[in-house]
């Protein structure tokens, strides 16, 4: 389309314009004020002084963060779980959209494996049960809690199972004649030619590790296990004296102070920042194979 | 036809298969089972079938929730108003930029605007808990400045409902807004040069060319949403409400998590989430029965 034939006439242009900028300054704004919380002195930040810029400059509160025992473990476990749950998750969705992108006639329980695992989508046994099923496994207070039950993401596989389905049969059917098997028609075909479509997918893994908090918070019996997200639960969005240990508490006194509660948000944010790039990059991608399907 | 060779042939689908197999059955099938509790006075120790039958006594013990009736109804406000928010704002969002003829501009914009679908509800809830603070919180500052008294956000009843929606707007509306930026490149651009022959405005050529061209994935979203209206946003609420907003900020997951995980109520728990799944199953199958007859929609 040639958009430079008709546009908005200029009264309505402007106001379009300023619209848009507004909203985009509401995105930004709460993120930049954080920052600048963090990187201000608390007596500034407490007499309300600090809008988006840095008041009274200090880098103490990032001090006191870091040299916080607590949440440097956490950090490390954050990192740890998306180290460990992303090959897992991206090496179980492969496995499971491969059998699930072949034709009926290649693979004949195809639907009963496929509506095997929509079902899981569909209805679960809710919060209680899963819970005690977790218990039962031997995984509560287990790193691995945070691995193993959620190591299949089944809105996933229907991703890479879509993008397998895209890629032309007759590439396939060639090296089905030269005598490649299942795997060999897997890694040395489908693979390489749905990268972006497995980068996105990656990525959006990775950023759901990052961000989990909730079975941390739940499948962990101390707070020296949780997660990131987790121990940022209890120490800034709900306190809670029952779960912290004496020595938590007295830091609690430190920590729930404003300047440093801003910087453990902004280094929890650090993470996502860095990987946002990548993230629009590939975004797109992702966006149109989730949405409709011919 | 069903040969011995296509049947090892297949062998290597079902290795592939095996590993999530089994997972699945002890970490989403087995949870199922545990659905009796909902049936039973769960007793600690006792075990999935140690514990005594007690009919359907946890449900009338829902039933007889003072509260339930009110947290139902919370929890369709609440989600019924996200997800009417969840299309306007985007594909308002996504038609103004469309309109925008500066690349630079355009490419900005997009870029700031989902940023906040990235961060968890914790990250946003220790933002939001700051910046809302009656006292010193920002947001209440700046309205001080045009002369506004200081609402209280998270903790007069009457807002939280709508604070939850317009955050939840806040952090979701940019990547819904991409999303019907993707569909509207897949308008004909041969449409909207036939409308500047035909002497159409900008404003006529999104009414009648861009609003119908996009309107298949506006009924899809709209539709998939409705499997959603029992899901008002649990990590959002849960982050951010207090006893203070219980009366019309409490929903039903939240309820189900305080009275399982905190007060260790199973089965009263169990019930009540087997309820919501019920109710969520027959939503979702409605909503893609719709869905396919009027946007053409699959998902395998």
């Amino acid at each position: 389309m040639n958009e430079k034939i008709i546009r908005l006439p200029f009264f309505q242009n402007m106001l379009n314009l300023l619209v848009l900028a507004v909203l985009a300054v509401l995105c930004v704004f709460p993120i930049l004020h954080t920052l600048a919380l963090s990187l201000s002195s608390a007596t500034a930040a407490s007499s309300g002084r600090v809008t988006i810029w840095p008041v009274e400059f200090t880098l103490q509160s990032y001090q006191f963060v870091l040299e916080n025992p607590a949440f440097g473990k956490s950090f490390l476990i954050s990192i740890a779980r998306v180290l460990v749950g992303v090959p897992v998750n991206m090496a179980l969705t492969i496995l499971v959209a491969y059998p699930l992108s072949r034709s009926k006639r290649e693979f004949r329980a195809r639907d009963i494996f496929a509506w095997f695992f929509l079902i899981t989508v569909l209805f679960s046994g809710g919060l209680i049960p899963w819970y005690m099923v977790i218990k039962q496994t031997g995984l509560i207070d287990s790193f691995w809690a945070l691995i193993i039950p959620g190591a299949l993401p089944v809105f996933n596989v229907i991703l890479v199972a879509n993008a397998f389905k895209s890629i032309p049969k007759e590439l396939e059917e060639a090296a089905a004649m030269d005598g490649a098997d299942h795997w060999t028609i897997l890694f040395k075909i489908l693979l390489p030619m749905s990268l972006p479509v497995l980068a996105t997918v990656t990525l959006f893994v990775a950023v759901g590790h990052w961000n989990a908090w909730f079975d941390g918070l739940i499948l962990m019996n101390s707070p020296a296990k949780y997660p990131l997200q987790s121990y940022l639960q209890t120490v800034i969005v709900s306190p809670d004296p029952r779960m912290l240990s004496e020595r938590d508490l007295a830091l609690l006194k430190i920590i729930s102070n404003r300047t440093t509660r801003a910087a453990q948000i902004f280094i929890a944010m650090i993470p996502i920042l860095i990987v946002y790039p990548f993230l629009q990059r590939y975004f797109t991608t992702g966006i149109k194979l989730g949405s409709v399907k011919g | 036809m069903y040969s011995r060779r296509k049947l090892i042939n297949e062998i290597p689908l079902y290795l592939m298969l095996a590993p999530a197999v089994v997972l699945v059955l002890i970490y989403a099938y087995a949870p199922m089972v545990g659905i009796v509790m909902a049936f039973q006075r769960v007793l600690p120790g006792k075990g999935l079938f140690g514990s005594p039958w007690v009919g359907l006594d946890n449900f009338k013990f829902v039933a007889q929730m003072p509260t339930i009736l009110q947290v139902i109804w919370n929890t369709v406000r609440i989600a019924g108003l996200k997800a009417i928010a969840g299309v306007v704002v985007p594909v308002s969002v996504a038609l103004m930029l469309n309109n925008v003829t500066s690349h630079a501009f355009k490419r900005t914009v997009q870029t700031v605007i989902y940023l906040p679908h990235f961060l968890s509800w914790i990250i946003l809830a220790g933002i939001m808990v700051d910046i809302l603070s009656p006292s010193d919180g920002v947001v209440n500052r700046l309205l001080g400045l045009v002369g506004i008294k200081p609402v209280f956000f998270l903790g007069d009843d009457k807002v939280f409902p709508w604070t939850m929606v317009v955050t939840d707007v806040w952090k979701s509306f940019g990547f819904g807004t991409i999303v019907y930026l993707a569909a509207l490149t897949d308008i004909d651009p041969t449409l909207y040069e036939a409308a500047v022959v035909d002497g159409a405005t900008r404003g006529q050529q999104t009414w009648y060319i861009t609003l119908p061209g996009i309107s298949g994935t506006i009924i899809m979203l709209s539709t998939l949403s409705l499997s959603n209206i029992l899901n008002a946003g649990f990590d959002q609420i849960f982050n951010l409400y207090s006893p203070l907003v219980y009366r019309t900020g409490d929903i039903i997951d939240t309820l189900v998590f305080r009275t399982g995980i905190m007060n260790n109520q199973y089965g009263v728990a169990t019930a009540v989430g087997l309820l919501k799944s019920i109710v969520s199953l027959i939503l979702i199958a409605v909503a893609y029965k719709l869905a396919a007859k009027w946007a053409d929609y699959r998902i395998f």
